[in-house]
């Protein structure tokens, strides 16, 4: 197992958004997290790279155990240097190009030379279908390709597991599938993913397992096949249709 | 216009030339690293919220935006001595005008880092990067272009503000124009002459704005 989260628990001014959150991760999973929107889920996904802090709740990640409220500032960085988190505004470095938003962190944050952090951002960028615009700034560039950057940035430290907050949900719909088939290829290559998302297909076809919630609980989780084949919960069954009502496929 | 009052404008000309680069310019210099100094420090302990100096920070903004600069001139040049602090006035004169827009100029500084979008920051720590490392690298870069229209004016009014450190004894151009006005009694002519000269370089001073914000744009798109 590579990560671990157990009875996650999380208010914002004295109102719940995480209620005895739990989930487990092992080395090469995609969990895709599902639910409406307020559910709590980039909540979880934000306490689980530390960006909020829950008021209770432990982490096992990779062997180790740690209190979540009271974790270490050098612990934290730890975790986050073995992994990546892809925002749904990309938040890439507005005043970077491209190849500085990827070899800054690791410069910077992981102390790599010039040299070996460039050829890492190349090779990352290479994979996001980004190397022919290493010198472009953020903002003269599609919301679809930054978050093609955004993602290669993640990738360059070579993350044992790489977050997703609704990548997609900010794009224009032409952009989506740009984003998604970079995310499929990253599945398909055995990257570990926890994926916040309303793309439907992608988490019944890329995904294998998933995670539903909803008013701040996990109501269902389970393998992907079983989750839309027999969703065991009512709430679920709706959740599922209304979204494919929406898509038009029902 | 005679001769005679041609002949005093040419005369004056190199004299307060000499001092305008002299001494202006220099006063302008120093004053204005130090506001900036100021201004980047105090922003940014109210920015990271640092308690205690965070309320200092406050205090300071609070108390030099409320008083006159002409008044704190006077109180560090002729008040102080009695306290036994003695300073000579072309120090006083730096420090008082440093201490006093680097005040306004921390408002700026303030505004501008919190307009840099808190994602910013979050993304800098999910590359592993610390606080102070995203600051240098990444949001103070963004606040400093935010800022750099407000900075220039400050640059700019602090060119022409040097000239109230004649009122302590600091003979900077003004003042020169002043000692020169002494002999020949040519107001109107002499502190025209004046006036254009610092006309001039502040105009240099906004082409130079102009200029520069075309550069930073570069990366900017829709900024």
């Amino acid at each position: 197992m590579m990560l671990q989260v157990n009875h996650v628990h999380k208010s914002f001014d004295g109102s719940p958004v995480l209620r005895d959150i739990s989930l487990e991760v092992s080395k090469g999973d995609v969990i895709a997290i599902l639910g409406p929107s307020g559910s709590g889920k980039t909540t979880l996904l934000r306490c689980i790279n530390f960006l909020e802090r829950p008021d209770s709740g432990t982490m096992v990640f990779e062997g180790k155990t740690y209190d979540m409220p009271t974790i270490s500032r050098a612990d934290v960085n730890a975790i986050r240097r073995k992994t990546a988190f892809v925002f749904q505004n990309y938040n890439l470095f507005l005043n970077k190009t491209v190849l500085q938003n990827v070899t800054l962190g690791l410069i910077s944050g992981r102390r790599m030379n010039r040299v070996d952090a460039e050829k890492a951002a190349r090779a990352a960028l290479e994979r996001v279908g980004m190397a022919n615009r290493t010198d472009a700034f953020p903002l003269q560039l599609s919301g679809g390709q930054q978050q093609r950057v955004a993602i290669a940035r993640g990738l360059a430290a070579n993350p044992d597991i790489i977050y997703f907050d609704e990548p997609t949900s900010a794009l224009d719909p032409e952009l989506i599938g740009e984003v998604l088939t970079v995310m499929r290829r990253l599945a398909e290559d055995g990257m570990t993913m926890l994926v916040v998302t309303h793309e439907m297909e992608f988490a019944r076809n890329v995904s294998n397992h998933v995670v539903f919630m909803d008013g701040s609980r996990v109501i269902e989780a389970g393998p992907t096949r079983e989750f839309f084949a027999h969703p065991r919960e009512e709430r679920t069954r709706s959740f599922i249709r209304s979204i494919l009502e929406r898509d038009g496929k029902a | 216009m005679n001769d005679r009052v041609i002949q005093i404008l040419r005369d004056a000309f190199p004299q307060l030339i000499e001092k305008f680069f002299t001494v202006t310019v220099p006063l302008t210099v120093l004053s204005f690293t130090l506001a900036l100094l100021i201004a980047v420090v105090t922003a940014m302990i109210q920015y990271a919220n640092v308690k205690v100096l965070r309320q200092l920070c406050r205090v300071y903004i609070w108390i030099i935006r409320c008083t006159p600069l002409l008044v704190q001139l006077y109180l560090v040049f002729y008040g102080l001595p009695s306290l036994g602090i003695l300073l000579d006035a072309f120090p006083t004169a730096v420090l008082v005008f440093g201490i006093n827009e680097g005040a306004y100029m921390a408002e700026t500084m303030r505004g501008s880092l919190e307009a840099v979008p808190s994602g910013q920051m979050e993304a800098g720590y999910c590359v592993g990067m610390n606080y102070l490392q995203i600051m240098w690298h990444v949001i103070l870069p963004q606040a400093f272009r935010t800022a750099f229209p407000s900075l220039s004016n400050s640059l700019i009014s602090m060119v022409k503000g040097t000239s109230l450190a004649s009122v302590i004894t600091v003979t900077e151009m003004f003042r020169q124009a002043i000692v020169i006005n002494g002999r020949v009694y040519e107001s109107l002519a002499l502190y025209s002459e004046v006036a254009l000269i610092y006309l001039a370089f502040c105009s240099a001073l906004t082409l130079l704005q102009r200029w520069s914000e075309k550069k930073l744009n570069a990366y900017g798109g829709a900024r």
